[in-house]
């Protein structure tokens, strides 16, 4: 279900976050609109993930507050309704599980402590592999996947949360043309079912054809509406 | 044969027996983790930062009984771990340098305590040193019931949180966003490999005790890309080479049990190295020399599709 009492999915007012000493996003004011498909496209070091990550909970801003559907950002309400993808560098391949069971853990969620996965999840995850067409990988090993196949598992796995909001930091990375050409298909596929997709991009010119607007006098990042 | 039949039915090694296994299978299971989180290092930090909380137990409390000791083992354990685990979170000091740095002193601390301990009359009874190296031959009937029970509640643990365990250890972001606490989800983890070790500690020592948390679980991560696979494996490693290390310790004379164990072990990840179908160093060998001559005889052609 979408409530369509509020117009923004995610509003973000005088955010500012640091590291260390170090603030990367100051003072930021944001809005991303529901049921639309946004890109955050910057240079490196712009602060485009630590923004992600502050929305999703991942990092404790220094002050500002996130609204999500007009409320309050609180991790234990929300996990059933935000998907995050990390960036595929961020784990360690070689871990010992099949692309089936890294696509369930986004499952787990909505399963909540302790309970195990029922048959409709993993009903769930064969649907998921097949939209990202890794249906025939299902048994694989992690490792024996390349770059752009780990990236529609972790796709697939965020499939599977059946969230409202996806937030999905830089889903081109390391990725050929043709795969970036489906992700984009899905991921208007998404938008079309009323999800509000938010991406992190780096390169400006693959996502050519959107009008842009600046995100944010002090961000140094863009947001665009593909 | 007869020797060995003789032997497994002598009680003294039936008891003896009995906790080795336990306290690889314990340990196997525990290692797993530690191992896929690349801490592999965080059990021989905890086994060696038990050592003053066993000295400190028997100067302030002035007990000798093994629980008491380990009450004291548990207690400067955890602390430890707690001041590893806020060094790396309120510090800019990484995980290795944090646990060198509270490994070191606490060994340090523990050795100095303990030469002051054997000064007193009355301690050499207490057999402290026993922690040192371990002495499976000091393990009574009492002992092996305390490890049973840690371990059924260890183990219980791990089967009721197994998912939870799975997606912090492969990838603890997305743990939190799906609202498990990776706080939470570590300091338990954390807390039940301290656990595992104590239990350890009186068969084989703080030295020796990292070797039975991670190497039962390199073998077994050879064999299988599946982490309940894993888990399984590496608990039936490690309750082999308790059974194998104890009965040569019985065989041989003077073999001390502990290192005995660890050596039984360190064959296991050997031949797993070696020989494992997939990982094996052999079997990857075997596998290059194959497609060299396969690609020599039929000129093979990549397979990358051409645009």
């Amino acid at each position: 279900m979408i409530d369509m009492t509020t117009k923004y999915a995610v509003e973000v007012e005088d955010l500012t976050v640091a590291y260390d000493t170090k603030p990367v996003l100051w003072d930021i004011d944001l809005k991303f609109p529901k049921g639309k498909l946004t890109a955050i496209v910057g240079p490196n070091g712009a602060g485009k993930s630590t923004l992600i990550k502050a929305i999703v909970g991942l990092l404790k801003p220094v002050s500002g507050s996130i609204r999500i559907n007009g409320e309050t950002q609180d991790l234990r309400s929300l996990k059933t309704r935000i998907g995050y993808v990390p960036q595929s560098s961020s784990v360690d391949w070689d871990f010992p599980a099949t692309v089936e069971s890294v696509v369930l853990m986004g499952c787990y969620g909505k399963l909540g402590w302790v309970r195990r996965p029922r048959k409709e999840d993993y009903a769930l995850t064969r649907q998921a592999l097949k939209k990202v067409g890794m249906d025939d990988y299902a048994d694989r090993h992690i490792s024996q996947l390349s770059g752009g196949q780990q990236q529609r598992v972790f796709l697939a796995r965020a499939l599977a949360q059946e969230a409202e909001i996806y937030f999905m930091d830089e889903p081109f990375k390391g990725v050929d043309a043709q795969t970036e050409k489906a992700i984009v298909q899905l991921l208007k596929e998404l938008r079309d079912q009323g999800k509000t997709v938010i991406v992190v991009h780096h390169d400006l010119q693959t996502v050519a054809d959107c009008r842009w607007w600046p995100a944010d006098r002090s961000a140094k990042f863009l947001m665009m509406k593909i | 044969m007869d020797t060995l039949i003789f032997l497994f039915s002598d009680y003294t090694f039936q008891t003896v027996a009995l906790g080795s296994a336990l306290l690889g299978l314990i340990s196997g299971v525990l290692g797993c983790f530690a191992v896929l989180r690349k801490q592999s290092l965080l059990g021989d930090g905890i086994s060696h930062s038990a050592l003053p909380g066993v000295v400190m137990a028997f100067i302030l409390l002035g007990v000798k009984n093994t629980e008491g000791l380990l009450l004291g083992a548990i207690v400067s354990g955890l602390l430890a771990t707690i001041l590893m685990i806020s060094i790396v979170r309120y510090t800019r000091i990484k995980f290795d340098s944090a646990l060198a740095l509270v490994m070191s002193v606490f060994f340090g601390l523990g050795l100095a305590l303990l030469t002051y301990v054997q000064k007193i009359p009355n301690s050499n009874q207490a057999g402290l040193s026993r922690f040192i190296f371990g002495q499976a031959s000091t393990l009574l009937q009492r002992d092996i019931i305390v490890m049973a029970v840690c371990g059924v509640v260890l183990l219980a643990l791990v089967v009721l949180f197994w998912k939870e365990f799975m997606v912090f250890t492969f990838d603890s972001d997305f743990a939190q966003t799906l609202g498990f606490s990776s706080q939470k989800l570590n300091l338990l983890l954390s807390f039940m490999i301290v656990v595992a070790i104590i239990i350890g500690l009186q068969t084989v020592g703080v030295i020796l005790m990292s070797a039975m948390l991670i190497t039962p679980a390199v073998a077994a991560r050879q064999w299988t890309n599946r982490l309940g696979v894993m888990v399984t494996l590496s608990a039936f490693f490690g309750a082999l080479s308790g059974v194998a290390g104890t009965a040569a310790s019985s065989l041989v004379p003077k073999l001390p049990t502990g290192p005995s164990i660890v050596v039984c072990v360190s064959g296991i990840v050997l031949i797993s190295i070696l020989f494992a179908p997939g990982r094996g160093i052999l079997y990857r060998a075997n596998r290059r020399r194959k497609n060299r001559l396969l690609f020599r005889m039929e000129g093979g052609s990549p397979d990358v599709p051409t645009i």
